[in-house]
């Protein structure tokens, strides 16, 4: 699964926001691409990811695996982030991922088995004067003030866009 | 109303854009810094501010600025924390959501001030669409002439990135962000060497949130003993506080320093009062790192004096009656809110984000948050409670990062002004009001 000579065009770009030799900090904003691109990161792609930075493979994936944003497993093409951190909790998060969960079927981490979701519990996306909240990837867009009418709502749109 | 520093220009016409923002006089203080100002002469302004981080440690900012190491060859860099996720806290996301020329002004002149010549501005990787926000202002001040080459003539370069994390609450800590923002995982380091000597690719850094360097452009603009004028005695300037939890009024407020708690809480002008009529029952007023205080404490002092927003008011009684200022997020807790309940999905959120480098807080937070589980859900016994404040004692201080006191410090503090609450959990598994709102995470062991 070799990158397209666009996303290679733009890495050798990222690189230069760093000093000569110090490009493996372009490491993170890589694998945040590589995975837009391909959903998840499987071990072919982080290797690539190790090429194009010409660092070692392990070097990818002790950092894929510590952040939590990074699928090294497949998820569903719609991952719901539901943060589940105290404040947002206090107005109701807890019933919200319960309400998903029933809705649509699966635990936290499965996938539908249509292939569209991933329910994934975050803890705190900095929204907690507007919780509960939600956010879908990958298009990382937030859905504040949660109502279980509001997740039927964008559930329903999102299965009409497949 | 209060002095309004940092959201003066909040809602004004087309503020996001940098014409907008130049129409409020925005960029003013790059010209007056890098015109008539030398980098020290900023320094001395900043000192003479007296504002202090508002990440929530309060170091004093030009304090931290003059330890930067000057006499190395080496490059300087600024970098912007960016990383907001301390739960509670989210007036770093709505300040760069509404305000990103302000952040970007603040930063060309601390870079300036630091004789940086590349800055970063790390922001959490959730915040995504934050991202493409500064990523489209900075676009617009390089295209005016405010960053890059030569800036408005002055001979002075600088070029600014955003750096996108990966989700990891530890990288809020100033070491462990310099680890992500070089490519590795987010472990803190040792300190000393402090980042002032040896920060990013081992140069000399400077590491600030990003309300403190939204704060210089005014500092700047209107001189440090002006801002030193507002607020009460080492707490000056204003400060945003990001309330939640069972308010009226949740939101980001620009305060002076210095409200009294009382009025930040029931006021109109804030919070509102509590939710749904009733009864408040404790606060964490700086974060959910901080210690929690009940009704009692939290509006009045050790010394039975009017509880204000300060970092001295909040802190004053220490760690017995007192709390912390922190990073401003306040979470307000009503009469039916289940503290036990809270503190395990505090504790929760500590053990999840343990970057997992010191055995302490390792294997301290995930015992703790077990043992609160099983309080929690009826499977509890009584020894559990001192077994809860002897974990934390021993997780606390020998960390090499805060997050140690950040897990620890909530737990004793909750078992300090609620123990009954534990013990009736205990041994009345059932009569918690809170119980219905319950639900079983599969997440969970």
């Amino acid at each position: 699964m070799p990158f397209s000579k666009e996303r290679l065009k733009q890495f050798e770009e990222l690189k230069k926001q760093y000093p000569e030799g110090r490009h493996k900090s372009a490491l993170l904003p890589i694998l945040h691409i590589a995975q837009e691109d391909h959903g998840w990161l499987p071990a072919e792609l982080l290797n690539e990811v190790a090429e194009v930075l010409d660092i070692h493979p392990i070097e990818v994936y002790e950092v894929a695996t510590f952040y939590t944003m990074f699928h090294v497993k497949p998820v569903g093409k719609y991952v719901l982030e539901v943060c589940r951190t105290g404040p947002c909790c206090l107005v109701g998060a807890e019933n919200i991922i319960q309400y998903l969960k029933n809705k649509l079927n699966v635990e936290e981490g499965e996938i539908t088995t249509d292939g569209l979701f991933t329910i994934k519990p975050v803890e705190c996306l900095a929204s907690c004067g507007t919780g509960p909240v939600l956010q879908i990837g990958p298009d990382y867009k937030y859905y504040e003030n949660l109502t279980t009418e509001k997740i039927d709502q964008l559930i329903d749109i999102l299965r009409r866009q497949g | 109303m209060g002095k309004q520093i940092l959201l003066e220009h909040l809602g004004k016409p087309d503020i996001q854009s940098i014409e907008g923002y130049l129409k409020q006089g925005g960029y003013s203080s790059v010209q007056k810094a890098i015109k008539s100002f030398t980098p020290e002469q900023v320094v001395e302004e900043v000192k003479i501010s007296g504002l202090r981080g508002r990440g929530g440690a309060g170091f004093p900012t030009g304090l931290k600025w003059s330890f930067l190491d000057k006499k190395s060859d080496n490059p300087k860099y600024l970098v912007c924390n960016a990383d907001e996720s301390e739960p509670g806290t989210f007036k770093d996301r709505y300040l760069m959501e509404h305000l990103p020329h302000l952040l970007i002004e603040g930063m060309i002149v601390s870079s300036f001030a630091l004789t940086a010549k590349t800055s970063y501005i790390y922001v959490r990787g959730e915040m995504m669409y934050v991202i493409r926000i500064l990523e489209k202002a900075i676009a617009e001040a390089y295209a005016k002439g405010f960053l890059g080459k030569n800036i408005l003539g002055s001979g002075y370069d600088l070029d600014l990135y955003v750096q996108p994390g990966g989700g990891a609450y530890i990288c809020g800590e100033e070491t462990a962000l310099l680890e992500s923002l070089e490519g590795k995982r987010g472990n803190p380091r040792n300190k000393p060497p402090f980042p002032a000597v040896w920060g990013l690719y081992g140069c000399p850094t400077v590491v600030n949130n990003v309300e403190t360097l939204a704060a210089v452009p005014w500092i700047v603009n209107h001189g440090g003993a002006a801002y030193a004028s507002i607020g009460i005695g080492k707490s000056t300037g204003t400060k945003l506080i990001s309330a939640c939890g069972n308010i009226n009024k949740p939101g980001v407020y620009e305060i002076e320093l210095g409200v009294p708690v009382e009025e930040f809480i029931y006021s109109d002008e804030y919070c509102g009062g509590i939710s749904n009529g009733k009864e408040l029952k404790a606060v964490v007023a700086g974060g959910s790192s901080v210690p929690i205080l009940p009704k009692d404490l939290i509006l009045k002092t050790a010394q039975n004096e009017i509880r204000l927003m300060t970092y001295e008011s909040l802190s004053d009684g220490g760690f017995v009656s007192g709390t912390m200022l922190g990073s401003g997020g306040f979470i307000v807790f009503d009469e039916s809110a289940c503290i036990v309940r809270n503190l395990w999905n505090f504790t929760r959120f500590y053990h999840h984000e343990s970057c997992g480098q010191c055995s302490p807080c390792r294997e301290g937070t995930g015992w703790m948050e077990k043992v609160l589980h099983r309080i929690e859900h009826g499977h509890g016994k009584i020894t559990d409670i001192d077994l809860l404040v002897d974990v934390a004692r021993k997780i606390e201080g020998k960390t090499i990062c805060p997050l140690g006191e950040a897990a620890a410090w909530p737990v004793a503090s909750a078992i300090r002004h609620f123990r009954s609450e534990f013990e009736n959990h205990i041994h009345n598994p059932d009569s918690c009001n809170a119980k219905h709102l319950h639900f079983e995470s599969s997440m969970l062991h």
